[in-house]
């Protein structure tokens, strides 16, 4: 059989996946991200910090903190996974352990991303400083 | 290739590890990045919980935050100030770095220096308004 491609056709065809441009583009774009929110997050967790239960609530409901709050959660957790994802594919070369790895990497950040987000909204979207309710 | 004049393997030369190195301050600064990022995975987990036991209720606030204020959860806390502030830092000066500026040796040791320096000068100064706001 002979093989109608170019060279140059066969070579861009080679190497590259086509889209690991978008992850490099977002590890770059959510540090840019997370900058301003990580330092109100500083900010107020020195305010939560000597804030009880109720204080802790009401603060929650107010627009801001718990959108900020969520940012903080969904561009963080994203960050993460894209990062640690980087250093098992950096340290672990055995097939089996890095794909572990990874699936682990993604139902950890998974399974705390939606637990955390759930949380936020279910405090944000209730009334007043005290709620009984078991998760 | 690989192939030797009898046919076996021949050794093939490795790049220097680790401990050939002399410590200067950029390794010091890319292997504290990446250890930081790790630290600041468990710490976006501790957060969730804390949001976990917000929506969960009082006892469960209450049992949370008593585990943070033990000497080892306050440990863990001021590491993790620390480990927020340096990866900031460092994720700044990669940005730099994406753009292609800063390469330069004594450039990038100063920047290095200055990323630890205001992850440490920072770590003590919000410690030390969390002890004048009497949140310790």
């Amino acid at each position: 059989m002979s093989d109608f491609r170019t060279p140059l056709s066969r070579a861009r065809g080679l190497g590259s996946a086509k889209h690991g441009v978008s992850t490099w583009l977002f590890e770059r774009v959510s540090s840019i991200t997370l900058v301003p929110i990580v330092l109100w997050a500083v900010f107020s967790g020195l305010k939560l910090a000597s804030a009880d239960y109720q204080a802790a609530r009401v603060w929650m409901q107010s627009p801001v903190n718990a959108v900020l709050t969520l940012l903080l959660i969904i561009v963080g957790i994203w960050h993460m996974h894209v990062g640690l994802r980087v250093v098992i594919e950096d340290y672990i070369s055995k097939p089996l352990s890095r794909a572990a790895l990874l699936l682990l990497n993604m139902f950890v950040c998974g399974l705390g991303g939606a637990l955390a987000v759930f949380s936020i909204l279910k405090v944000a979207l209730s009334v007043g400083g005290l709620d009984g309710g078991a998760l | 290739m690989s192939q030797g004049k009898s046919g076996a393997a021949k050794a093939r030369p490795l790049s220097p590890h680790l401990q050939v190195w002399r410590w200067h301050i950029t390794m010091w600064g890319s292997i504290l990045n990446r250890a930081t990022s790790v630290a600041l995975y468990v710490g976006a987990l501790i957060l969730a919980a804390w949001a976990i036991a917000l929506a969960s209720g009082q006892d469960a606030y209450i049992t949370f935050t008593g585990m943070l204020g033990t000497p080892l959860g306050l440990l863990v806390m001021f590491g993790l100030t620390f480990s927020l502030y340096f990866h900031l830092a460092a994720g700044v000066r990669h940005l730099f770095w994406d753009a292609g500026k800063g390469f330069d040796p004594k450039l990038a040791d100063l920047t290095g220096v200055a990323a630890l320096g205001f992850a440490i000068v920072a770590t003590l100064a919000t410690w030390a308004i969390a002890y004048m706001t009497g949140a310790l």
